[in-house]
């Protein structure tokens, strides 16, 4: 006999819309061994709680049940109120009459009919559930930062100043990502260079920091408190250790490649440091650009070497690093506009994307900072297209957020550099951020021309063969646009990194439908993920700008830190048992358990289970012939008892 | 009155329970005729769950989980899809109507399909009536 104990939530009217409570809580009393039953309107609330709590004792509930949101929203709260009641608190159970009844219908009979359904379930299961107790871990002081650019970079310093030990991994040679190629950052612009590289130095120096550059994650094991990841080395081919970044090396070097840095507008040489202000000033050299690897011969840089640091035949090495939270930070990329063909990228020389535009302005950029074109020129006449791929639903719907604003300042940076005419085509202005609808009304005074309407096409102008043409309907007034321009800027969609879902793979993330990282709550959980102790920061979450990106990165560092900062933490305690008696040594749950948790006990012919390892998933209780594997909170007679409950009514 | 079917549905914590709430938060709207039951992972489904379901009455079954390859344990769901595959050809070969049981991949981000999919399915079984072949009464 069990004394169950039934709350129902009204949420406000979230539920009492479209579920009759009191009816339902009226009908929960008519259950077998419900001793109490009673509807609020908040029950997360503190009265709510209290009075959950007053019952437990005045009535000796030995068991309750909260019928109201999701219990991926407050199962926690509510377990707190047992485990202060004196209750264990497995010993709850939620019925999601909210997200999954209320508001997924209009009427009020199918609403309530449901969720007498799924209360009936509930008080089925509830009453074959065991108290269980939760396992205490040790926990890994150390953090892993994943992605060093300004996101990964801020939260790596702001544990490294806590005193915590973090790994920064990196997969390209220097940290700084794309900030390190902007030029001006709005809307105060700052060089991006000279607030970024300070703090790229710091990370160089920080004695609590040890950067992993032309690294990747490879595998991850383990779990919050205690990750196993393994990184891979890629081979610099330059032993770091000897080099002593005096750089003849890259002077002599023959072999080129295009400069990823400067989006490919200008060269560098097979054994490189991306930019002069790169982080380690260490050089690595290109494999595909070697004229040693390519032909066997030149090793020039070798010749010149003094440290003897060139290592031709240095390989890629793995190692395992243990931490016990992990910052995934790995960016974005530009979508690649040579799929929208109507704007003519890759095809007329003088449409340029974005980031290009920013190593144009730049003065360690391929032109020293001049605005002057591949052919070239300086431009007379400059279009910039908003929204390429984004706010598009033949490409990204998503907005891009950062767009209109750099699409302002390019405009400010145009006038600045050249005499040009410069022309915004844009579908709505969004200036949402700090002093950033003051820099718009900044820019319309820089007689900068702005026409309402999305750039529908770039062709080769009729009347002079070595001009564009950008085609657009001018929404305001309603006519159709032709512009004779010398340069197009495209505003590409930011989107997920092209590695993004082997990322999400080696760290157990969700994606969501754009393909960025998906937040545990998009409210109140927006840097945590469904992966324990796996935090993330930065675009890779989704696009925003700089100063966002860096407040996400602090939070993530705070987040990581609340776990790091205990030596033990509880896991949950949801793992499952081997009843010895029934084990029958077929060992199935050894093969199949992707974590190692069963092992088989040679000396006592059963299969054990480690719970540290264990995840609760549940998969070697379905695997296991005999049923001799329980898996705890999720037996098979309370799933069945839940079942049979939903299909009484 | 016309025939309401009773839908059971099992879903994975991590993607397909969680995409039924953002359906929910979206404020989508989809027959009542499912009742979910929760797991930690499409692979705690034991075959038994389902035959009882059928025993137990449901007109139809519906398992949800995690896209092949993005299962919340790695490799759980994988487990999941051979052995549901397994179940739904007894389920047949015991006489069971095809289209009463269905397993579909949903994730967290996807409230949209898991919608679709249960409109779709409860008018799937509608037109297939009340399942009498397992029933127990």
């Amino acid at each position: 006999m069990s004394r169950i104990g039934v709350f129902v939530c009204h949420c406000g009217l979230n539920i009492a819309k479209t579920v009759r409570v009191s009816e339902l809580a009226e009908f929960a009393a008519t259950l077998p061994d419900v001793v109490v039953a009673k509807d609020y309107k908040f029950m997360c609330s503190t009265p709510g709680q209290e009075m959950i709590a007053n019952d437990i004792r005045e009535h000796r509930l030995d068991r309750v049940i909260v019928t109201a949101c999701s219990p991926l929203m407050h199962e926690q709260t509510f377990r707190k109120v047992l485990a202060a009641s004196g209750l264990n608190q497995y010993l709850l159970t939620i019925v999601n009459i909210r997200e999954q009844v209320s508001w997924v219908t209009h009427n009020i009979d199918e609403g309530t009919s449901k969720a007498k359904a799924l209360l009936n379930g509930a008080v089925n299961r509830s009453r074959l559930l065991m108290p269980l107790t939760s396992r205490v871990i040790d926990v890994n002081p150390d953090v892993m930062v994943v992605g060093a650019g300004i996101a990964g970079i801020q939260a790596s310093l702001e544990l490294a100043n806590t005193g915590r030990k973090v790994y920064l991994v990196e997969k390209n040679s220097t940290i700084g990502g794309h900030m390190a190629q902007f030029d001006k950052t709005f809307p105060t612009l700052d060089c991006s260079a000279c607030i970024l590289t300070p703090k790229m130095d710091s990370v160089l120096q920080h004695k609590n920091i040890q950067l992993l550059t032309s690294c990747e994650v490879s595998e991850v094991k383990g779990f919050v408190g205690n990750f196993d990841i393994t990184i891979r080395q890629k081979a610099r081919y330059v032993d770091h250790d000897k080099c002593n970044a005096c750089l003849a090396c890259t002077e002599k070097c023959p072999g080129k490649s295009v400069s990823e840095w400067d989006e490919g507008l200008a060269k560098r040489k097979a054994i490189y440091i991306p930019f002069p202000q790169a982080v380690p000033q260490k050089p690595v050299i290109d494999r595909e650009a070697c004229t040693f690897f390519k032909k066997g011969k030149c090793r020039l840089c070798e010749k010149v070497c003094e440290q003897k640091a060139i290592d031709f035949e240095q390989q890629d090495t793995f190692s395992t690093v243990k931490v016990g939270a992990v910052i995934v930070a790995t960016g974005y990329d530009l979508m690649d506009t040579r799929d929208l063909i109507q704007y003519g990228y890759g095809k007329y020389p003088g449409v340029y994307n974005a980031l290009e535009v920013e190593r144009l302005f730049n003065s360690a950029g391929p032109t020293g900072g001049k605005v002057i074109l591949r052919d070239g020129k300086e431009p007379q006449a400059i279009a910039i297209l908003h929204c390429i791929g984004s706010r598009d639903k033949n490409s990204y719907e998503h907005c891009s957020r950062v767009c209109c604003m750099y699409s302002l300042k390019f405009a400010h940076l145009f006038k600045e550099k050249t005499s040009a005419d410069v022309y915004h085509f844009y579908i709505d202005i969004r200036a949402a951020g700090k002093g950033y609808e003051e820099f718009y009304n900044r820019i319309i005074e820089e007689d900068v021309k702005f026409i309402r309407g999305k750039g529908a096409r770039v062709a080769k102008s009729a009347d002079e063969p070595d001009r564009l043409m950008v085609e657009a309907e001018d929404t305001i007034t309603g006519k159709f646009i032709r512009l004779p321009v010398d340069m197009v800027v495209l505003s590409p969609a930011m989107i997920p990194r092209s590695n993004a879902k082997d990322i999400a793979r080696l760290f157990n993330l969700s994606t969501d439908k754009q393909g960025f990282f998906m937040e545990r709550h998009p409210k109140l959980a927006p840097l945590s993920t469904m992966s324990e102790g796996v935090f993330i920061a930065g675009v890779c979450q989704s696009p925003k700008d700089i100063p966002d990106t860096v407040a996400q990165a602090n939070g993530a560092a705070a987040e990581a830190l609340t776990i790091v900062v205990k030596d033990k933490m509880e896991l949950e305690a949801t793992t499952v048992m081997v009843n010895p008696a029934s084990c029958c040594a077929c060992q199935n749950c050894v093969r199949v358990c992707p974590y190692g948790a069963p092992f088989f006990k040679e000396d006592k012919g059963v299969s054990e289970i480690n719970e540290a390892l264990c995840k609760g998933c549940g998969l070697c209780a379905s695997v296991c012939p005999t049923g001799a594997i329980i898996a705890r909170h999720f037996t098979n007679d309370q799933v069945l008892a839940e079942m049979e409950g939903l299909m009484e009514f | 009155m016309s025939f309401e079917p009773k839908i059971l549905g099992i879903a994975c914590n991590w993607c397909t329970y969680t995409g039924a709430d953002l359906a929910g938060t979206t404020r989508l709207q989809y027959p009542q005729n499912l009742r979910v039951v929760r797991v930690m992972c499409s692979s705690r489904i034991n075959p038994s769950f389902i035959f009882r379901a059928f025993q137990l009455g449901a007109d139809g079954v519906l398992v949800g989980g995690c896209h092949p390859g993005d299962c919340h344990y790695n490799t759980g769901n994988l487990y999941a899809r051979r052995r549901l595959a397994v179940t739904k050809k007894i389920l047949e070969f015991a006489g069971l109507e095809p289209g009463r049981f269905r397993v579909e991949w949903i994730s967290a981000s996807e409230g949209n399909k898991f919608a679709e999919v249960v409109t779709e399915f409860t008018g799937q079984i509608k037109a297939l009536g009340p399942q009498t072949k397992f029933k127990i009464s």
